[in-house]
């Protein structure tokens, strides 16, 4: 007999279908309250540190250089205060298999989905993960389906997701194109159910575990060249596994490096929108998909997600479009650099947060990605313009996402801009109440939180507290 | 008429906007979810056919014939002179000396 496709019924047909296609059973990591044991999935279901370096090395991931950006170092310096400015280093990243970090997340999960037996891998992803995914997939002999949201409802594609494509296909992958909205997740579904191939999700402990490699190298390279660990690693945030993954290598290091996120701007415009899809120049590292990964990781496409960016992110800051579009054209004609989006927004936050560090420290941006047609600015800011958004110079605070790109007018008005963290673990912590229907968390949901948040239990229950008052009010 | 074992573009509706997830936005629900997959033709047919293609990981997928050989031709763009005014002003701070 065969089971009915309908929206409904194969969305209620989620946890069999991700239980046979991700290989862990959630539900033994789970407490029954809010709170789960998130370091036991990490080491059931990951891999050591050295087994990950093993994997990623036979397969040409990892070890990638780390530039230092003189002159976008002094171009910084002539914009700071007297002794201030900050030497700022790239991680090249793009020179990975697949052009991106993600070839270190893409390496564990199909070398996990070989082991396991499985014939082919699917993804979900519109971005740089597809290409790494496929590449790897190519590596191991592994059939590979890629998902992606590409068009809007006029058939106009977002160019730089129209290139990913392009790169996935010459990797020899199937791409699966689809319009703008969150129920690509339903022919995800379909597609893994079909096949019976293996969900390489962004994040699995296997993903995020392979980020790992990433953190450990930069302290491991900084050592040997300068005799310290940097001051201030940057990190584009989005989904969180790019954070959580060179955290928790920082950490495996014994670095006390200080862990920034970095998106942009895009606020105001609505994620699943038809209408403001094509709107934006940034399909990733911006606070659309930044902040709400961050206030509840668990909306991914894995019932509990190994990317939990609240228990690293020390500050999480954001950058405009324009500043993005500025720094890397910096990038070009300052350090004989083309790179593509992601990493260039955390670098226009490390442009100016390198200004209120001393000169003698050292700040790094731990991801470059590849560029091209369709994904570099010149096309970007081509499309934005033919979409009517006003591209000009000026003060780049007064940019409005979706109506127009400021480019700052001189790169001293290239601000990092504080989010406040506090505000967002609050967030954490009243979803957290609300989808586990939990009105006297245990204690264990408690010391959960306060991981969760970096926050101490104290904290946490004068949170709680409040949020309950809030209730009995209304 | 295009034949049996061309590499071809299909396009299907996935769901109708009746048919739309709650959660989405008034703009997204008006709108159908839309999906294009390539592979190989499966039986000779005309553009606009109903048709079956075998796809690179050997899936047999079913829409409607739009493209023959399709191929990408996104670009660089059209020119964007803001962008040598970038260069000429960030060159000019550092390595023309002084704050401009």
């Amino acid at each position: 007999m065969s089971k009915a496709n309908d929206y409904a019924s194969v969305m209620a047909r989620k946890p069999e279908i991700m239980l046979k296609s991700v290989g862990i059973d959630y539900a033994k990591f789970e407490s029954g309250s809010i709170a789960f044991d998130y370091e036991k999935m990490m080491r059931e279901t990951g891999y050591t540190l050295e087994e990950m370096q093993n994997i990623q090395y036979g397969v040409n991931v990892g070890k990638t250089p780390i530039m230092e950006l003189h002159n976008l170092t002094a171009l910084a310096r002539s914009c700071a205060p007297e002794g201030k400015g900050a030497r700022i280093f790239i991680k090249d990243e793009a020179s990975n298999p697949s052009g991106s970090f993600k070839a270190r997340r893409a390496a564990n999960a199909v070398y996990h989905a070989k082991r396991l037996g499985y014939k082919g891998v699917i993804s979900a992803t519109s971005g740089n993960y597809g290409a790494a995914v496929a590449s790897q997939a190519a590596m191991a002999g592994l059939k590979c389906i890629i998902v992606q949201e590409c068009y809007d409802s006029k058939g106009v594609g977002q160019p730089e997701i129209v290139e990913k494509a392009r790169k996935c296909e010459a990797l020899g992958a199937e791409v699966v194109q689809l319009s703008v909205g969150p129920e690509l997740f339903y022919k995800f579904l379909l597609l893994l159910e079909e096949t019976g191939y293996f969900n390489a999700s962004l994040y699995t402990p296997f993903g995020i575990a392979g980020v790992e490699t990433l953190g450990y190298e930069i302290s491991m390279q900084f050592r040997e060249r300068f005799g310290k660990d940097p001051d201030v690693v940057v990190c584009t945030q989005a989904g969180g596994g790019n954070l959580t993954g060179t955290a928790r290598g920082l950490r495996k290091a014994g670095a006390a490096s200080q862990v920034v996120g970095a998106s942009v701007d895009l606020s105001g415009l609505h994620m699943a929108s038809d209408g403001d899809f094509n709107k934006k120049s940034f399909t990733t590292g911006h606070t659309g998909f930044g902040v709400p990964f961050s206030n509840w990781p668990d909306r991914s496409d894995v019932p509990r997600s190994a990317a939990r960016p609240l228990r690293y992110m020390q500050r999480y800051v954001t950058v405009t479009q324009g500043d993005v579009f500025y720094m890397t054209e910096c990038l070009a004609t300052l350090e004989g650099l083309e790179k593509g989006p992601a990493g260039n927004t955390s670098l226009a936050a490390a442009f100016a947060l390198s200004q209120e560090m001393d000169r003698d420290q050292l700040i790094i941006v731990q991801e470059t990605e590849y560029t091209g047609a369709g994904k570099h600015i010149q096309p970007q800011l081509s499309f934005a313009r033919s979409n009517g958004i006003d591209i000009h110079f000026g003060d780049p605070k007064d940019e409005v996402p979706g109506k127009n790109i400021i480019l700052p007018s001189h790169p001293s008005l290239i601000k990092a801009t504080d989010i406040d963290l506090d505000n967002m673990r609050k967030s954490l912590i009243r979803t957290a109440l609300k989808t586990y229907n939990v009105e006297e968390p245990t204690e264990e949901d408690i010391r959960f939180l306060a991981d969760e948040t970096m926050k101490d239990t104290a904290w946490i229950k004068e949170v709680i507290g409040t949020i309950q008052n809030e209730g009995v009010s209304k | 008429m295009i034949k049996k074992g061309e590499w071809v573009r299909i396009h299907k509706i996935i769901l109708q906007p009746s048919e739309r997830a709650p959660q989405v936005p008034d703009d997204t629900k008006a709108v159908a979810l839309e999906m294009w997959d390539k592979g190989f033709l499966k039986a000779d047919a005309n553009f606009g056919d109903e048709v079956e293609i075998e796809t690179v990981t050997r899936r047999t997928e079913t829409g409607t014939l739009i493209e023959v050989n399709p191929y990408y031709d996104h670009d660089y763009g059209k020119f964007i002179p803001e962008l040598l005014a970038i260069d000429k002003q960030v060159r000019g701070i550092v390595f023309g000396g002084g704050k401009e």
